[in-house]
């Protein structure tokens, strides 16, 4: 490492550490950013010599990333940004702090994916699915697809594993063949992680045709764009791999889309050498992810925390609580997106029968929400006051971005 | 009301739906359900024939190659022009309300729009996001509209069209005015579920449709409460 890039990577460590003792944060972002400054390149320094995966998505990333971080973990030591720190100052301060490792596993936010795959040079990136977020500023679906198409093209020796149920990602990761510029497609293999969310891919980002689904396939009706056979699949409380073999997954992390991370998890490993025998029993070892799926005992309540961020992840997190009173807590701060239109995309009658309560900065937005959707609810103003409104036992609580790191503030920021 | 039951028709929502445009829907229905009148909502993909004997159209936003879709394929039905010529009520919202117009832009060509609104958007030189408020027409009889914004158009008003309202936040159409109308059809840039914000807008509507003036009052204490915290966030925004 050349010598700038050295001073750089330690006093990007000792700003991290300064910042955790200061309790200003857990110093996954500053201590990067302070390193980025004194060397620009640092990030491609420190990635060199190591074999790195990438992962990025809308939906499942920081999770995906620790399973895979858990599953390559059987090689040797892996650098990962656990923090959910997922910007390249995220990348920089983990790459940092963890020193010399021969592997890294790193959660990418999707808009960073191109300039990432250029400072790390990957040896895999996982791309696990596209769907709305954010819209008051993120990049528009098709828009984001196809600045994932361009990147990849730039980089036709990364190994791809990239999601089958999702027509976006099979376009994103299936760029044309250019013979005239030396582009050849990437290797992709394909895993199906199924997919509850389908309403962002109904128009071909091909020919802007429809796409039609019939059962797990689908098929544009209007140019050759098809759902790709998978070689990862789900099956049952398992995961099958290419040679066929079933592999029994025993996760501590609920619901079905956590055993499709898991595939990802596998499949992902797999292209470093990792067998999905030696894998898969350290998968289960993850219990909960900067806060998410974490459990809390307070006052006589068992108190679990589930993220949900935009219309596809409340789908996944109502399929992965229990018939419990639930709180639900939505703000609309710049990390979670100004606008709460997205609330009236989620369909929340799963919720009916349960005793539901709602808090946070817009919960009158969620208020006329879950009155047009017939769902009863009792509006509270602070956490203390949704755990005092419940029975003892389990209290399922569902929220945004800042709403969870509220939430999870209260709770000791349990990890 | 065109039939025993007042049926309202989403227009493509696999195209024309980006920012929780269902919502639009589910509150007309709900609305009418709750005051005893038998509702039917039908989702009419871009594939299918567009019925013409509805009473409610509802259009919603969408990425620009979806909305230019969705335009040719509106012409090319010819559905919503007979619809309209009996006298359906038309509600746009942002794509949806551009469409409506005579012409508009989707990456950077100029398309034809429906020719049912005396209006035609450009592409503005900023993109318009956040909050957009503004005081309806008095003609209307509805207090003020709030909503969320997020277009990068412009929009020029013919003779044959009023503004919805007056710009107190955000930009609307240029800054000056907001949204469109013209007998019973009506457009707006208040994106997405605009309605959840505007319960007086959703029964102007169905007063349209229903040719009932007196409509039973509904409980609207949390859209009450809602429009009173966004204005007061607006204001609150205007003196930082």
């Amino acid at each position: 490492m050349p010598l700038r890039a050295k001073v750089a990577s330690s006093v990007s460590r000792t700003a991290a550490a300064l910042s955790r003792a200061a309790g200003r944060g857990d110093g996954s972002v500053i201590g990067g950013w302070i390193g980025l400054k004194i060397d620009p390149d640092l990030l491609a320094h420190l990635s060199s010599g190591r074999a790195i995966a990438l992962v990025s998505g809308t939906n499942g990333k920081t999770t995906t990333t620790r399973l895979t971080t858990a599953a390559v973990g059987v090689l040797g030591r892996v650098a990962t940004n656990s923090f959910g720190a997922n910007m390249p100052t995220g990348h920089t301060s983990a790459l940092a702090k963890a020193g010399s490792t021969p592997y890294a596993v790193l959660e990418v936010d999707e808009h960073y994916l191109a300039q990432v795959l250029e400072a790390t040079e990957p040896h895999v990136v996982a791309l696990l699915n596209l769907s709305r977020d954010q819209l008051d500023r993120a990049k528009e679906v098709a828009m984001m697809a196809q600045l994932w198409r361009a990147a990849l093209v730039r980089h036709p020796d990364v190994r791809v594993v990239a999601n089958a149920d999702d027509p976006m990602v099979v376009w994103a990761a299936s760029p044309p063949a250019d013979p005239a510029h030396g582009h050849v497609p990437p290797h992709v293999t394909w895993f199906s992680a199924g997919q509850r969310w389908h309403d962002d891919s109904w128009v071909c980002p091909e020919c802007g045709s429809t796409i039609e689904r019939s059962g797990e396939q689908w098929r544009c009706t209007g140019c050759p764009l098809h759902r790709p056979e998978p070689q990862w699949t789900v099956e049952d409380d398992g995961v099958l791999d290419p040679t066929g073999a079933w592999h029994k997954v025993q996760l501590q992390l609920p619901g079905k889309v956590n055993l499709g991370n898991a595939a990802t998890a596998l499949a992902v490993a797999a292209e470093f050498g990792v067998r999905p025998v030696d894998a898969v029993s350290r998968l289960g070892v993850v219990t909960s992810v900067a806060g998410r799926y974490a459990q809390v005992d307070r006052d006589g309540r068992n108190i679990r925390l589930l993220l949900a961020k935009n219309p596809a992840s409340w789908l996944e997190a109502f399929d992965m609580a229990d018939e419990a009173p639930t709180l639900l807590s939505i703000n609309a701060r710049d990390p979670d997106g100004l606008d709460t239109s997205w609330l009236f995309d989620v369909d929340f009658s799963p919720l009916r029968g349960r005793q539901v309560l709602i808090t946070g900065d817009r919960a009158y937005d969620l208020a006329v929400r879950l009155d047009v959707n017939a769902v009863p609810f009792q509006h509270v103003r602070s956490f203390d006051e949704a755990v005092r409104a419940v029975p003892p036992g389990r209290l399922e609580v569902i929220a945004n971005y800042t709403a969870f790191q509220d939430i999870r503030a209260e709770l000791d920021r349990v990890n | 009301m065109s039939t025993e039951s007042l049926r309202i028709v989403w227009i493509y929502p696999d195209l024309l739906s980006t920012y929780g445009d269902r919502g639009n829907a589910l509150i007309l229905a709900r609305r009418a359900q709750l005051r005893g009148m038998p509702v039917e909502v039908l989702e009419v993909r871009s594939d299918q024939r567009l019925p013409a004997t509805a009473d409610i159209y509802l259009l919603g936003g969408g990425e620009d190659g979806p909305q230019a879709l969705g335009a040719q394929r509106l012409i090319a039905d010819g559905g919503l022009h007979r619809a309209v010529a009996q006298g359906s009520v038309v509600f746009g919202v942002c794509a949806g309300y551009q469409l409506l117009g005579t012409s508009f832009f989707a990456k950077g060509t100029r398309y034809a729009g429906l020719e049912l609104l005396d209006i035609s958007s450009d592409r503005g030189p900023t993109r318009a996001v956040g909050e957009l408020a503004g005081e309806v027409d008095p003609r209307l009889g509805i207090p003020h509209l709030t909503g969320f914004e997020n277009h990068g158009g412009r929009t020029r008003l013919g003779a044959g069209v009023s503004p919805l309202a007056r710009v107190t936040a955000g930009v609307g159409n240029d800054g000056v005015t907001e949204g469109a109308w013209r007998g019973k059809l009506l457009g707006t840039y208040s994106h997405g579920p605009a309605l959840a914000r505007n319960p007086a807008l959703a029964d102007l509507l169905l007063r349209w449709a229903t040719g009932i003036h007196q409509l039973p009052a509904l409980d609207d204490t949390w859209a009450d409460r809602l429009r009173s915290e966004r204005r007061t966030a607006v204001a609150a925004a205007a003196r930082a």
